[in-house]
């Protein structure tokens, strides 16, 4: 079946969510503040005569209305990366802070990573985590191209994140700590959301995968509250729309840890949903309102899900 | 497998910070953080304040990597801030994405590229540029972009000669750029 049938009734226009999931996105790019302004970053692209077109909602998301990026002098400098302008939203939702620390528990190939460090004004503790060793080398070689020098890069399942390696038995030791200010979980999924840019995944979509993926989304978005402190941050991500993946996961984490599903701030011009209290036989929490569904035919990008949860004290 | 007690042994897998100075040093022939900041300073007249946050490790011999945090020593872990520099060796050498990071403000030893060496450069090409009247060895090769100087990469300067370093991951970015 095709799965955006099956989430078609969610949204407002179907006929325009459907029209929009058939068209391509266009080529967009992050201007990256630890290398250059996004004046410069600008000038330049107007120096090579590469035409673009700034985003309503963020000055540093551009779109590239011909090229692809990595074929110019800003991108060689490390001062544009590629990345889906709807995978912007995470970072924003999670408002690191210079000096903070901060884990990104599914970090490969490190878009999101690399803008939080840009966000932390490259500055305290960045552990871009992922379980896949030969996406680590992507995350490795996208942060030294951006100049990201504030992050550690590990290996681990984040299901069971061990912070063993940070001194969680040595709390005497310089440099040690055991918990986290903020924690991003931008988890793997269906991925139906980025079916403009890679139509395969929907002829891929299985309910099993859906029920498969969505265990792993739980342990590991249930791990980020255990190793967040008292008050702080974490954000969940993904990019399908499936209920299962998105708010059954939060309401099953709600139920279990000890945090709360908190509203946050979309920037303006940027058009979201809230998440949904119900999906076929299913009734979650009624915070997971708070959450915030992105629909391809709204902005004219992917389709994203986010919410934002904070530890209690 | 690693000896858990030989502090003095330099294991290929994990990070150790370096000695601030020689008489911290435990592990034979380990730069100290005061000679790779010096090292920056003097090759390319860098400021040394805006290393001040910076803790500085070796993975593996000579391998020197340059963090803007605080964590444990040692650790295990698979990256840590940035590759940039290599020591243990007679002439040090640093990394292209050190050097386009910290030589923005460089005053010394900065070769700057006319439009098309600069192509040629960071497609990884070797050119004769006997203009140079500097020093030998390795340099930062910069090129103008958007009305300022902008390092390229690690060029290495020998018999009139500049070899770019710029690594080949970094060469095939741009073979569209003309």
């Amino acid at each position: 079946m095709n799965p955006l049938e099956r989430y078609a009734p969610l949204v407002d226009d179907e006929a325009a969510f459907l029209e929009a999931c058939e068209r391509s996105l266009p080529s967009v790019v992050r201007v990256n503040t630890i290398k250059t302004t996004v004046e410069r970053a600008r000038e330049a692209l107007d120096d090579e005569g590469v035409a673009y077109e700034p985003t309503d909602w963020h000055p540093g998301i551009l779109k590239l209305e011909n090229s692809s990026p990595g074929t110019n002098w800003p991108y060689f400098h490390g001062w544009l990366h590629g990345q889906e302008e709807v995978s912007a939203l995470p970072a924003i939702a999670l408002d690191p802070q210079p000096g903070e620390r901060i884990w990104d528990t599914c970090a490969a190939p490190g878009s999101k990573t690399t803008q939080i460090a840009a966000m932390m004004d490259d500055e305290g503790v960045l552990i871009g985590n992922d379980n896949n060793l030969g996406r680590l080398s992507a995350l490795r070689h996208n942060a030294e191209r951006l100049g990201v020098t504030n992050l550690v890069v590990s290996n681990q399942d984040a299901r069971n994140f061990s912070m063993k390696p940070f001194g969680e038995r040595t709390p005497d030791k310089s440099g040690s700590f055991e918990q986290f200010d903020r924690v991003l979980v931008d988890a793997p999924c269906s991925c139906e959301g980025t079916c403009r840019k890679n139509p395969d995944v929907l002829d891929e979509w299985t309910m099993n995968h859906v029920a498969s993926v969505a265990g792993i989304q739980k342990g590991i978005l249930r791990r980020a509250v255990q190793v967040t402190k008292p008050g702080g941050t974490v954000v969940y991500s993904t990019c399908t729309f499936a209920p299962e993946e998105n708010e059954a996961v939060l309401d099953f984490v709600l139920e279990r840890e000890d945090c709360e599903i908190v509203a946050w701030d979309v920037p303006d011009g940027f058009e979201t949903a809230p998440g949904i209290t119900e999906w076929e036989d299913d009734e979650y929490d009624s915070s997971v309102t708070n959450a915030r569904r992105v629909y391809p035919h709204q902005n004219d990008t992917g389709g994203f899900f986010t919410a934002k949860l904070e530890v209690n004290a | 497998m690693r000896d858990e007690t030989a502090e003095d042994e330099n294991w290929g897998q994990q990070f150790d910070r370096l000695p601030a100075t020689p008489d911290e040093r435990v592990v034979e022939a380990r730069p100290t953080r005061t000679e790779v900041v010096e090292w920056w300073v003097e090759r390319f007249g860098i400021d040394p304040k805006m290393f001040d946050g910076y803790t500085f490790w070796e993975k593996g011999a000579g391998k020197i990597w340059a963090f803007n945090g605080e964590v444990v020593d040692p650790i295990e872990v698979q990256g840590l801030g940035m590759r940039i520099l290599r020591t243990r060796q007679r002439h040090w050498k640093p990394s292209t994405n050190a050097v386009q990071r910290f030589c923005r403000d460089a005053t010394k030893n900065v070769i700057e590229l006319s439009p098309g060496e600069a192509t040629a450069f960071v497609a990884g090409h070797d050119q004769q540029l006997d203009w140079w009247e500097g020093d030998w060895g390795y340099l930062t090769a910069a090129h103008e972009l958007a009305g300022e100087r902008e390092p390229l990469g690690v060029g290495l300067y020998l018999h009139g000669e500049l070899r770019s370093t710029v690594p080949k991951g970094r060469q095939e970015e741009l073979v569209k750029l003309d």
